[in-house]
C-alpha cells in the first residue's frame, strides 16, 4: 500500500523536475523584477500581478504536487483563491463607485467644525 | 495507510485555504487603500528598497525547492539527505529574515510608519486637503507594509519552529518511505509562505 | 472484553453493554485528555450550555430594564445607560460566539456525526480536543474581558467607536480571535471527516441529511472565520497602535470595517441557521416515519446555501456609506439566496405530508421551526429589499428578524435535537410529558417576546436605545413578560433533562426508531462506537418493514 504511493511519488516529481522548476522561477523573477524598471503606466500592476499569478500556480502545482494529487487538494485550493476574489471584487465594487453620494455643489472642501452643538443633542446622563 | 495520508493532506489544505483568506483580507484592505492614495503609494514604495525585497525572493524561491528535495528525501528514506535540506530551508529562512530586520531597522529610522509617526519625506507631494499637512495615505501604506510583512514574517518564524521539529525527528529516524506525512504537511505551509511573499512581493517593491 | 455485543439486531433486543464511553475510563484527567469525539461533544455541550445560561441572564436584564422607560424597578434604577450598553453587547457577543456558533456543530455534530458515519472518530481526533481548548480559553478570555471594563460596542464592534472608546474591547475581541480559531479547526475537522471517514458502502448521496448540513457548514467555517480573524486583529492594532485603516483623521475608512466583518459575518449566520436545519432534516422523517421528500434537493440546497451566502453581506450596510451600485447588486443577490431556504420547507413539508406523525417532544421542536423559522425568513426579506430596510434597519424589527431565525430556529432546533440524541447520549429516557410542555411554553413566551418587536420596529423604535418614549411602553412591557415565559419554559427543560441523569440506564437502542446508523449503536455508545465495522446496507430515512428473515 504505501509502497505504492512512494513509487507513485516516484513516477512524478524527481529532482530534475524540481531544479527546472526552480529555475524558472528565478527566470520569471528576473523579469519581474526588469519589468518594474520600464514605465508601462497601469500596466505595471498587471504585469507585476499577472507573473505573481504564474509563479503562484507553478509552485502550487509542481512544488505543493497538486499535479499529482487527487482533484480534491486543488479543489479546496481553488476555493481560497475564488472566495477572496469575491471579496475583493463587491469591495472594489462599493468603493469604486462611491463618488456618487458627494453632493452636487461639493467644492471639495471638508466641512469646517462649529462650536455649538446640534440642536435637540441631549446631554448624556441626566435625561429623565 | 495511504488513507490517513489523503486525509492529513485534504486537513492540511484546508488549512492553506484558511490562511490565504487571513492574508487575503489584508491584501483587500491593501487594494482598497492603494486605489484611494495612488500618488502616495507610489512616492511611498519608493523607499523600500528594491534589492533587498528581490534577494529576499530569490531566496525564498530557493527555500522552497530545498523543501521539496527534502519532502522527496523522506519519500525515498533518504535520512542524511532529508536532514540536510531541512537544514538548507531552515538558513534560507534566517536569511530572509536577517534581511527583513535590516530593512525594518532602516524604516524606524527614516520614520517610515503608520500614520500616527509617520515623518514626512523629501519626495512627498501629495497634501490632506482639510489639514493642510502631508496626506496620510504614506502613513497607511507603511501600516500595511508592517502588518503584511510582519504577519508573513510571523509564519516564516512559526516555519522554522516547524522545521526545527522536523529535523529534531528526523534525526530519530522517525521518517520514511512509509511514513512522511509531516514532512510532506510542513513542506506544503512552507510553500504556502513562499507563495504569499510572492504576491507581496510585487505589490510592495515593483509597482510603479 | 466485558461487552456482550453480538450481531446487529433490532432496536432495544441486545443486552447493555457493561462500560460505555462515559464509564470506561473514569477521573478528571481521563476527560481532560480524552480524544474520544463523544466525550469531547459532552464538553461541548456543557460548556455552551452554560455560556447560554449566562446570556440569557443577560438578555432577561435587558428585558427588565426596558420594562419601563424610567428602567425602574421597585422604585430604584436598575442599570444605567453605560451599564445597559455593557449588558446588550455582552449578551450579543456571549450568544454568538460562545454559544450559538459552536452549539450544534462542537456539542451535537462532534458526538452524532462519525456515528452517523460509521466512523470511530473524527479526521482529527487531537485537533478536536485542541478546538475545545481554544473554545475555553475564548471564554475565559471573554469573562476576563466583563471584570476588566466590560464592551458598549453592540456584538458587532463598529469603528470608529470600537477603536475609541474605553473599556476592554482587546481583550474581547482576542477572545473571539482565539474562538474563531476553535471554529476553523472544527470545521477543517468536519470536512476532511466526510471525505474520508465514511462506512463502507455509504456514498455521498447515501449520508444521512445532518451530516450534509454540517459539512455544508464547515465549509463555511473554513472560508469565512479567518476573515473574521483579521478583521479582529485590524481592530485591535488599530486600537493599540492607530495604523490608521479605520479612522478617518488617519486617512482610514470606518465602512471598510463593515466591509471585513461582514464578509464572516454574514456567512456565519448560516454557519447557525444550517446546522439547525440539518437537525430538523432527520427529525422530520424520523417522526412521520417516511422518507425525505427531496433528498437531494435538501443535500444540494444545503451546500447551495452555504456557497450563496457569501455573496450577500452588504445587505447588512445598505444606509452605512456604501455605494448606491454595490447596495443594489447585494440587495438582488439577496433574494437568491431565500432560495434554498424555501426549497428545504417545502421538502419538510413534503414529508411530513400524509406521514404517520407523532408528537414526541423532538417532533414539537421541529414543527415549533417551521413556523418560527418561516417568519424569520421572510422577514429577512423585507429586510433585504433596499426600499422597506432603509426605514426598517436598526430598528426592532432587525431585532426580531434575527432573533426568530436564531433562536425560533437554530436554538428550537438545537433543543429538540437535544432530545432526539438525548437518550443515546446519555442513556436515560428524559419525561415526555414535561418535555412537551416545556416546549409549548418556550413557543408562547417567545412569540410573545419578538412578534411584539416586529410591530415595536415597524413603528420606529430603534435597537439598542436605553431610552425610548412612552408610546413604546406597552409594547416592551408585553415582550418583557414574554421573556419570562421563555425564562420558564427552558428552565423546565433544563429540568427535565438533568433529572433524567439521576435515574439509571433506561433508554433503549433505538427509542424513536430512527434509521441512520448512530441507531445501531447502543444507549450510551461504547468507546469505539461500533463493535465491527459497519456496513451501510440501506438507504437513510427508509421507513419500509424489514423483511422477516434476519
Amino acid at each position: 500500500m504505501s509502497q505504492h504511493s512512494s513509487t507513485h511519488e516516484h513516477a512524478h516529481g524527481g529532482t530534475s523536475l524540481y531544479v527546472r522548476t526552480l529555475i524558472t522561477l528565478l527566470i520569471l523573477t528576473a523579469i519581474t523584477v526588469g519589468a518594474s524598471y520600464i514605465d508601462f503606466g497601469q500596466g505595471n500592476v498587471v504585469i507585476a500581478l499577472f507573473i505573481a499569478t504564474i509563479k503562484a500556480t507553478i509552485v502550487a502545482l509542481f512544488f505543493m504536487h497538486l499535479r499529482y494529487d487527487k482533484p480534491v487538494n486543488a479543489v479546496i485550493a481553488c476555493a481560497g483563491f475564488l472566495f477572496l476574489g469575491i471579496f475583493l471584487m463587491f469591495c472594489f465594487i462599493d468603493f469604486g463607485s462611491r463618488d456618487g453620494l458627494r453632493p452636487v455643489n461639493w467644492n471639495g472642501k471638508l466641512p469646517v467644525e462649529t462650536a455649538a452643538p446640534a440642536p435637540g443633542a441631549a446631554p448624556a446622563p441626566a435625561q429623565k | 495507510m495511504e488513507q490517513q495520508f489523503d486525509t492529513s493532506k485534504i486537513g492540511m489544505w484546508l488549512f492553506l485555504a484558511t490562511e490565504v483568506l487571513l492574508f487575503g483580507g489584508l491584501f483587500v484592505g491593501f487594494g482598497l487603500m492603494q486605489a484611494r492614495y495612488p500618488q502616495e503609494f507610489i512616492e511611498a514604495h519608493e523607499h523600500l528598497q528594491r534589492p533587498l525585497g528581490s534577494l529576499n525572493t530569490v531566496v525564498l524561491l530557493i527555500s522552497s525547492f530545498t523543501m521539496v528535495m527534502a519532502v522527496q528525501a523522506a519519500q525515498r528514506s533518504q535520512k542524511k539527505k532529508l536532514i540536510v535540506f531541512l537544514l538548507l530551508t531552515i538558513l534560507c529562512a534566517c536569511i530572509f529574515l536577517g534581511v527583513k530586520y535590516f530593512e525594518y531597522s532602516h524604516k524606524f529610522e527614516e520614520h517610515l510608519l503608520p500614520p500616527r509617526w509617520y515623518h514626512a519625506q523629501p519626495g512627498d507631494t501629495v497634501h490632506d486637503p482639510s489639514t493642510g499637512g502631508i496626506s496620510h495615505g504614506y502613513g497607511t501604506f507603511f501600516a500595511f507594509y508592517f502588518m503584511m510583512t510582519g504577519l508573513h514574517g510571523f509564519h516564516i518564524l512559526v516555519g522554522i519552529i516547524l522545521l526545527s521539529w522536523l529535523v529534531v525527528r528526523a534525526n530519530r529516524g522517525e521518517f520514511s518511505k512509509n511514513y512522511f506525512t509531516p514532512v510532506d504537511l510542513v513542506g506544503l505551509y512552507w510553500h504556502l509562505v513562499d507563495m504569499i511573499w510572492i504576491y507581496l512581493f510585487p505589490l510592495f517593491y515593483l509597482i510603479k | 472484553m466485558e461487552h456482550t455485543l453480538t450481531t446487529k439486531s433490532h432496536t432495544g433486543d441486545r443486552p447493555r453493554p457493561a462500560k460505555n464511553y462515559l464509564t470506561e475510563e473514569k477521573g478528571i484527567w481521563s476527560w481532560m485528555t480524552t480524544v474520544d469525539h463523544k466525550r469531547i461533544g459532552v464538553m461541548y455541550l456543557v460548556g455552551v450550555l452554560s455560556a447560554f445560561f449566562v446570556g440569557g441572564m443577560f438578555a432577561l436584564l435587558v428585558r427588565l430594564t426596558l420594562l419601563t422607560p424610567s428602567h425602574k424597578l421597585f422604585g430604584r434604577v436598575l442599570i444605567d445607560a453605560q451599564t445597559y450598553n455593557r449588558v446588550f453587547t455582552l449578551h450579543g457577543a456571549i450568544m454568538v460566539f460562545l454559544f450559538i456558533i459552536p452549539s450544534v456543530p462542537a456539542a451535537l455534530g462532534n458526538f452524532v456525526m462519525p456515528l452517523m458515519l460509521g466512523a470511530k472518530d473524527v479526521a482529527f481526533p487531537r485537533l478536536n480536543l485542541a478546538s475545545f481548548y481554544l473554545w475555553v480559553t475564548g471564554a475565559v478570555m471573554a469573562v476576563l474581558s466583563m471584570i476588566f471594563g466590560a464592551v458598549d460596542t453592540g456584538w458587532t464592534f463598529y469603528t470608529p467607536y470600537s477603536t475609541t472608546t474605553d473599556g476592554a474591547v482587546t481583550l474581547m475581541t482576542m477572545a473571539v480571535f482565539v474562538l474563531g480559531f476553535s471554529s476553523i479547526f472544527t470545521g477543517i475537522n468536519f470536512v476532511a471527516t466526510v471525505h474520508k471517514l465514511r462506512a463502507p458502502g455509504m456514498g455521498w448521496f447515501d449520508m444521512p441529511l445532518f451530516v450534509w448540513g454540517i459539512y455544508a457548514t464547515a465549509i463555511i467555517q473554513v472560508l469565512a472565520t479567518p476573515v473574521l480573524g483579521i478583521t479582529l486583529a485590524l481592530l485591535a492594532l488599530e486600537r493599540v497602535f492607530s495604523i490608521g485603516i479605520f479612522d478617518p483623521k488617519l486617512g482610514g475608512d470606518p465602512v471598510l470595517f463593515q466591509h471585513f466583518f461582514w464578509f464572516y459575518s454574514h456567512p456565519a449566520v448560516y454557519i447557525m441557521i444550517l446546522p439547525g436545519m440539518a437537525i430538523i432534516s432527520e427529525l422530520i422523517p424520523t417522526f412521520s416515519r417516511k422518507t425525505m421528500f427531496g433528498y437531494r434537493a435538501v443535500a444540494y440546497s444545503s451546500v447551495s446555501l452555504a456557497l450563496l451566502s457569501f455573496i450577500v453581506w452588504g445587505h447588512h450596510m445598505f444606509v452605512a456609506g456604501q455605494s448606491q451600485l454595490a447596495t443594489v447588486i447585494f440587495s438582488a443577490l439577496t433574494f437568491l439566496v431565500a432560495i434554498p431556504s424555501g426549497v428545504k420547507m417545502f421538502n419538510w413539508l413534503g414529508t411530513m405530508y400524509k406521514g404517520n406523525i407523532s408528537l414526541e417532544t423532538p417532533m414539537l421542536y421541529a414543527i415549533s421551526f417551521l413556523l418560527l423559522f418561516a417568519i424569520g425568513g421572510l422577514t429577512g426579506i423585507f429586510l433585504g429589499t433596499l426600499s422597506t430596510d432603509v426605514h426598517l434597519t436598526d430598528t426592532y424589527f432587525v431585532v426580531a428578524h434575527f432573533h426568530y431565525v436564531m433562536m425560533g430556529g437554530t436554538v428550537i432546533a438545537f433543543i429538540g435535537g437535544l432530545h432526539y440524541w438525548w437518550p443515546k447520549m446519555t442513556g436515560r429516557m428524559y419525561n415526555e410529558r414535561i418535555g412537551q410542555i416545556g416546549c409549548i411554553i418556550v413557543f408562547i413566551g417567545f412569540n410573545m417576546t419578538f412578534l411584539t418587536q416586529f410591530f415595536m420596529g415597524s413603528k420606529g423604535m430603534p435597537r439598542r436605545y436605553y431610552n425610548y418614549l412612552d408610546q413604546y411602553q406597552a409594547l416592551h412591557a408585553f415582550s418583557t413578560v414574554g421573556s419570562w415565559v421563555i425564562g420558564l419554559g427552558l428552565f423546565m427543560t433544563a429540568a427535565n433533562l438533568l433529572a433524567s441523569l439521576r435515574k439509571p440506564y433506561d433508554a433503549p437502542d433505538n427509542p424513536w426508531g430512527g434509521t441512520t446508523l448512530e441507531w445501531q449503536t447502543s444507549s450510551p455508545p461504547i468507546t469505539h462506537n461500533f463493535e465491527d465495522q459497519p456496513v451501510l446496507e440501506k438507504a437513510p430515512y427508509d421507513y419500509r418493514p424489514e423483511p422477516v428473515a434476519h
